[in-house]
């Protein structure tokens, strides 16, 4: 069975974020990146999908150089190799153009199953997944917590948790599963694992090796663009309401909610 | 000139980091209170890989440079100083000695398992009446017919009395050289000897998830072949393995003081006192200023040492100095760090307090500061 995990880079989740000169980018001066967290889910599902059935793990990657880390962290859990697409035609894709991209990679590999994290930590958007799915014209089934492949290898069955409730859904292969936190726990990059990726394979593609025209990514092929990122407003300094007793505390903070919180 | 690590340096210090905050971390505190060796930590570090960094792939090792193995060995001590001792001993002072001096049975015998992380070897050299003066161990073997015959004693053996303890490489006097000074020779006594007795020591200030060890040998009878390399190298071997152990010593000595500084740094942006953070009022923010400029430059030597090793360069000055330095460094940020955490810092319940007493053994385990010194001093020919 050939798994294709789509993997993205992210600013580290304790990682401070400031605003760009230009209000509409992030300063990634002093960024620490590392592998998108919903995509180590899709990477550890991968690996264990390929120890149940065998077949080969791809990673594959869209970004700037600095990606191949991430690549390679993946190649150190397990996976069997990576595809980076770096090129400068690529900068200011939206997720439209990252789909394209991906596509453009995938469609001429043998794959069973695609798997995706459910979505990118830093942008949020989420649509990567099913964009690439519908464009290799494949079922897809979003935000995983549960999957399972049948015996033969014909179909996936994927549990989905909802409000409330759970929908186990089923789809033929090959499809797309993008995945949850809670799908799994990832495993570490070990030590053994990691001087082993130094000798995986790691191709690096441009644009005009997968038959793309530059305008159809990157900014050029963007069809929406960030106006403006604001952070959030700091948070204000507590406020302890006053009372001797009990009774009067709760009173005072009825009191509160109502006139100047204005909530009740 | 380039200071940049390399990609797989970068992976294993994010993979050792993200294992040890949450696999050591959540048990760190309670082992250390019960003063508990955990064989769960244990298996857990040997699955990641942590023992035999720098051995050969031919005997199970990991085939690592020494900046990885410290890179590993740092990001344990961040988290945890028990931990770190188990890594750092297992590997400087129990895979070392046996990878670097033992002949190929002996390796093929014993590393595999020990680089799997399933036996755990301890160095026997420390005695009761020799401590900093190591060259004149009282531990005697002598060979009667086929076999060394050991007695004597060693104490603060770490890694010698756990479950999986397989042995301990001893140092032992077996003779005396032409210019008076005694001749040391390494000998390989393996668990369940006879005449070999291990009893696990209590009571620690610090380390108190590590396994430390007093050793008896009482005739203990060893075959002659347990000698590891030749007779009378004991001393040369000890220096060797010290030069190598100190520079994990200078990990932890670094690792801890990035843990301090970390946990120092997020306690004052928190804490507040007369309506503000107290990392705002300058006399804290110095602090943290000083422990992170310190922390800096203790990575620079240590990486440098490192680098030197790696390179087959002369690296015994700076494993001194790092040793020296990192443990000073770590001395002077848990103290700013405690501080930092005023009444708190006190309590058991905040992590900093494991940390301000884990790192005095720095200066004395391995080399106290003051055999740093001498050992420098002699380097750069100021005595």
């Amino acid at each position: 069975m050939n798994i294709i995990v789509c993997l993205k880079q992210v600013p580290d989740t304790e990682t401070q974020i400031s605003i760009a000169a230009d209000g509409k980018s992030i300063s990634t001066d002093n960024i620490k990146w590392v592998m998108n967290p919903y995509d180590e889910y899709a990477v550890e599902e991968a690996l264990q999908i390929r120890e149940k059935f065998g077949g080969e793990v791809t990673i594959v990657g869209v970004g700037p150089k600095r990606v191949t880390e991430s690549i390679r962290t993946a190649l150190a859990m397990g996976a069997d190799k990576g595809i980076l697409v770096d090129d400068q035609a690529i900068v200011g894709n939206d997720s439209l153009g990252t789909a394209r991209v991906l596509t453009a990679v995938i469609k001429d590999l043998d794959y069973d199953i695609i798997l995706c994290g459910k979505q990118g930590v830093d942008d949020d958007y989420g649509i990567v997944g099913s964009m690439l799915a519908e464009f290799l014209d494949i079922p897809q089934i979003s935000i995983a917590v549960k999957l399972d492949i049948s015996e033969d290898g014909s179909k996936v069955t994927v549990n989905r948790e909802v409000e409330g409730g759970t929908f186990v859904i089923e789809a033929p292969l090959p499809a797309l599963v993008t995945a949850q936190k809670g799908l799994n726990e990832p495993r570490y990059a070990s030590l053994p694992g990691i001087m082993k990726a130094k000798k995986k394979p790691l191709d690096v593609k441009a644009i005009a090796d997968l038959g793309l025209d530059a305008g159809s990514v990157g900014e050029a092929g963007a069809k929406i663009e960030i106006k403006e990122i604001t952070l959030p407003k700091p948070r204000q300094a507590g406020k302890i309401v006053e009372g001797e007793t009990p009774q009067e505390k709760a009173a005072n903070l009825a009191k509160f909610l109502h006139e100047e919180a204005k909530i009740l | 000139m380039d200071f940049s690590l390399s990609m797989e340096h970068d992976i294993l210090r994010k993979s050792v980091r993200d294992f040890a905050e949450k696999e050591i971390k959540p048990v760190a505190r309670e082992l250390d209170d019960k003063e508990e060796f955990s064989y769960d930590t244990m298996k857990a570090m040997a699955d990641l890989g942590l023992f035999g960094m720098f051995v050969s792939d031919k005997y199970g090792g990991q085939g690592m440079d020494y900046v990885s193995y410290i890179i590993a060995t740092e990001e344990i001590a961040r988290i945890d100083g028990s931990h770190a001792a188990t890594v750092a001993a297992g590997n400087s002072l129990g895979i070392g000695p046996l990878y670097y001096y033992g002949n190929e049975d002996q390796k093929n015998k014993y590393l595999p398992k020990a680089c799997r992380g399933e036996s755990l070897w301890a160095f026997g050299l420390t005695e009761p009446n020799a401590g900093s003066d190591a060259g004149h161990s009282q531990t005697t073997a002598e060979l009667i017919g086929d076999e060394w015959v050991i007695n004597g004693s060693k104490i603060f053996i770490t890694n010698a009395s756990t479950d999986i303890s397989e042995g301990i490489i001893a140092l032992c006097k077996t003779g005396n050289r032409e210019n008076g000074h005694p001749e040391l020779t390494s000998i390989i006594v393996e668990k369940g000897t006879p005449g070999l007795e291990t009893r696990v020591m209590h009571g620690k200030l610090m380390w108190r998830a590590s396994n430390t060890s007093e050793i008896y040998f009482e005739d203990c009878r060893v075959p002659k072949e347990n000698l590891l390399g030749p007779v009378g190298n004991g001393f040369h071997q000890m220096l060797a393995t010290l030069d190598g152990g100190r520079l994990s010593i200078g990990a932890m000595g670094l690792g801890g003081a990035q843990g301090a500084y970390d946990l120092a740094i997020k306690y004052a942006k928190e804490r507040t006192q007369f309506g503000k953070t107290i990392s705002s009022f300058q006399v804290n923010a110095f602090k943290l200023a000083d422990m992170a400029t310190e922390i800096e430059c203790a990575r620079l030597i240590l990486y440098k040492a490192c680098w030197l090793r790696d390179n087959e360069k002369p690296f015994g000055k700076y494993a001194a100095m790092a040793k020296l330095y990192c443990s000073e460094v770590m001395g002077r940020c848990v103290d700013h760090a405690v501080q930092l955490h005023g009444g708190y810092g006190l309590m058991k319940e905040y992590d900093v307090e494991r940390f301000y007493r884990d790192h005095k053994l720095l200066e004395i385990g391995e080399g106290t500061s003051e055999v740093q010194r001498i050992v420098i001093s002699r380097l750069i020919n100021a005595v």
